[in-house]
């Protein structure tokens, strides 16, 4: 699987046998290893920047990038056509007046929800495992986020007139519904975006600055110059850095949960049956986390493999995001069946029409898919063997982002294409342009990713470094050279494992 | 090592940054706000039209009343072009021969309509209609300016949805006798008590909608 050429790295050659660290297992009183075959800083910087300093990718990445590439090809074109025809293109109609928009609106909003998880929530609570999967995992959240503003924007029937999204002065005397929740989706989405675009950024400050100092070409010195800010990685730039990126983590820590309850609210706050449940927003939180992270596991298999970060991310990494699947699918299994519950519970004729509808009704074998990989594919983690089975979680991770795009389908059209009055119901059937905007979407989704790889380290560089042992300044291993004497080399023990000189700890 | 840190002179840039990073989403905004506005594009509006005439020596010199020429603008939501009778009415017995007349005598032999061009104009989502406004006191001045000093007319109001709001959150005050309605000079806020154009509002029981579908129906 792995191509990378030997040459170009120091470490690559050795991926072939590459032998897994079993590194799940918790011993008491002793932490797990993160990073495994690893005892030098420097072999981190050299193992993360050679994918950007390769001359070329593994042929793997060709390959799926020619494939993004050519879906984002696709989805120019169905938003072409749509812009020229009108939303008529879709199967949109009375009384289904959402469908395939909102549902890739809502998972792709969703999926962004476990980089977020990750970066803030992990960092706040001291989970330093966090540090082998949080980049690409916010860079998933940002992109992401892109796929699912483009669905909202490009819906709305006449799009020049979309920045009517904005409350903007304009001559009209117009705004935008301030009661309604879908500005407030605007509000929360866009926040969103731009916290997680500037939380990822700082990141990516000190690691930017290593690639910079190790680039050849002058392009990429400039470039990686010009977006490092002149980082030399001085004590006062890192504390700074550290503030900064616990301030950030502070702010989007709200966001993970607030983002996904205002989309909830979308469908909450109307008085649709099917909608109208106070459990939308927990629900539709566990339900992002849940489908976030499967979206990570999705990504973070093929990556480590291919582009040798099997050291970094390891299996205990993977088992902690399969055990969060499990606990996230459990949420959501508990959520579907307290719909029911309710329905039940609350008399109300409509409401329970709604759910027996949506199991038994037209949609039936949506619901069913649903249910299977979201609630019944997940309890397999119960299992370790399955946990920390590289083929199998990827496979499961699949499942569940299937599964969790059919939630929303479930949820938004079955809901309304049963509604109030018989006489108005209808069948709801995706045309070619549903379908190609769709796979489009994960097109624009896979090359934003995919050039992610590529061009900037796939693994926080300087974080992960404080995660080894040998960052400890009490680590065993560490034997102070005697030629510098005892306060040197406490100094060099304790200065962090900085961007630009990688202390080499032996 | 080479590498690219940002040179000394990078320092005096930066203050422009911030300052154009804060300052042009703020231009932005407003640069469409009041740069795409009708008050910005169509206020002033003037066309050439095919004859020379003058409203400041009609309506203006000659006092002749609005509804003389746009006889139906009291019983129809469109307040009607004069057709080319109308002209003739009196350019039979004056100005018989005036250059200036010759595109009207044509008309009027051809029996083919003079070609105005249309000064005030709403889009077509737009519903407006002038019988509702003109019979409970709106002044035709109040949109259409002293067209009784204009030797072109030219348009005054920007005609945007927030002018029309405007009044429509705020009649009171643009409210006047029904008598007086065409009366261009006529100015209701020094002829008239706040009290009296509050009891005029009353009598005409006028209560303005600002929903969506009062004009885009």
């Amino acid at each position: 699987m792995s191509a990378i050429p030997s040459s170009s790295s120091a470490t690559g050659g050795r991926l072939p046998g590459f032998v897994e660290v079993d590194n799940t297992a918790e011993t008491p009183g002793r932490r797990a290893t993160l990073v495994s075959h690893m005892d030098r800083f420097n072999q981190v910087t050299r193992q993360v920047c050679q994918v950007a300093e390769s001359k070329r990718p593994p042929f793997a990445w060709y390959a799926a990038f020619a494939v993004s590439l050519s879906l984002v090809g696709l989805l120019g074109f169905c938003v072409t056509y749509l812009f020229f025809a009108g939303v008529g293109v879709w199967g949109l109609n009375n009384p289904v007046m959402w469908a395939f928009d909102i549902t890739n609106f809502v998972f792709w909003v969703g999926i962004g929800h476990a980089g977020t998880l990750i970066s803030a929530i992990l960092f706040l609570f001291r989970q330093k495992w966090r540090t082998g999967i949080n980049r690409f995992a916010e860079a998933m959240t940002i992109f992401a986020v892109i796929c699912a503003g483009l669905f909202p924007g490009i819906h709305v029937g006449r799009v020049w007139l979309a920045y009517w999204l904005f409350p903007i002065p304009n001559q009209m005397d117009m705004w935008p519904q301030f009661r309604s929740p879908l500005l407030w989706d605007v509000f929360a989405v866009g926040t969103y975006f731009t916290v997680s675009l500037l939380f990822w950024y700082v990141g990516l400050i000190p690691d930017l600055a290593t690639l910079r100092d190790r680039a050849k070409g002058t392009i990429q010195q400039f470039a990686y110059g010009l977006f490092s800010l002149g980082w030399r990685g001085s004590n006062r730039h890192w504390h700074r850095y550290e503030r900064a990126y616990l301030l950030l983590a502070a702010l989007s820590t709200p966001l993970v949960l607030s983002v996904h309850s205002v989309v909830s609210f979308d469908f909450a706050v109307s008085q649709l049956p099917g909608w109208h449940t106070t459990i939308f927003p927990p629900y539709f939180v566990a339900g992002a986390i849940f489908s976030g992270f499967a979206m990570v596991v999705t990504l973070a298999v093929p990556a480590r493999q291919l582009f040798g970060l099997k050291d970094m991310i390891t299996l205990r990494h993977l088992d902690n995001m399969n055990k969060i699947i499990l606990v996230t699918g459990c949420m959501v299994g508990y959520a579907y069946s307290m719909e029911f519950f309710i329905a039940w519970y609350s008399g109300a004729l409509y409401e329970k029409f709604a759910f027996v509808n949506r199991a038994f009704g037209q949609y039936w074998w949506a619901y069913w898919i649903m249910v299977s990989c979201n609630v019944i594919t997940p309890q397999l983690f119960w299992f370790k063997a399955i946990r920390t089975s590289i083929p199998l979680m990827f496979i499961l991770s699949l499942v569940v982002n299937i599964g969790m795009w059919f939630e929303r389908f479930v949820i938004i059209v079955s809901s309304l294409a049963n509604d109030f009055i018989p006489t108005s119901w209808d069948f709801f059937t995706p045309t070619w342009v549903d379908m190609s905007t769709m796979l489009g979407s994960f097109g624009l989704f896979g090359t934003l990713f995919l050039l992610f790889c590529r061009y900037l380290p796939m693994v926080a560089i300087a974080e992960i470094k404080a995660t080894m042992p040998q960052a400890n300044p009490h680590w065993e291993g560490w034997h102070a050279p005697t030629s510098h004497g005892g306060a040197g080399s406490a100094q060099a023990a304790h200065a962090s494992p900085s961007a630009t000189h990688a202390p080499d700890a032996s | 090592m080479s590498r690219f840190l940002f040179p000394r002179w990078t320092n005096a840039l930066l203050p422009f940054v911030l300052v154009l990073g804060a300052v042009a989403p703020l231009y932005a905004v407003m640069f469409v706000a009041y740069g795409f506005s009708p008050k910005t594009t169509e206020a002033g509006y003037m066309p050439v039209q095919p004859v020379a005439y003058s409203h400041a020596v009609h309506a203006g010199k000659l006092g002749i009343d609005c509804r003389y020429c746009h006889t139906t603008v009291e019983q129809a939501g469109f307040a009607s072009v004069p057709a080319t009778q109308t002209c003739m009415n009196c350019h039979t017995q004056i100005h018989r021969d005036s250059p200036k007349l010759e595109v009207v005598r044509k008309s009027y032999e051809t029996g083919m309509p003079v070609e105005w061009i249309k000064v005030h104009k709403l889009g077509d989502y737009a519903y407006f209609n002038h019988s509702a406004h003109i019979t409970r006191g709106v002044g035709c001045v109040e949109c259409h300016g002293r067209v009784d000093q204009m030797e072109e007319v030219s348009r005054v109001s920007p005609l945007s949805m927030g002018w029309c709001l405007e009044c429509h959150r705020n009649p009171t005050d643009r409210l006047r006798p029904v008598d007086k309605v065409t009366s261009m000079a006529w100015d209701q806020k020094a002829e008239m008590t706040r009290q009296q154009r509050e009891a005029l509002q009353q009598t005409f029981n006028i209560h303005p909608s600002e929903n969506c579908s009062t004009c885009h129906r």
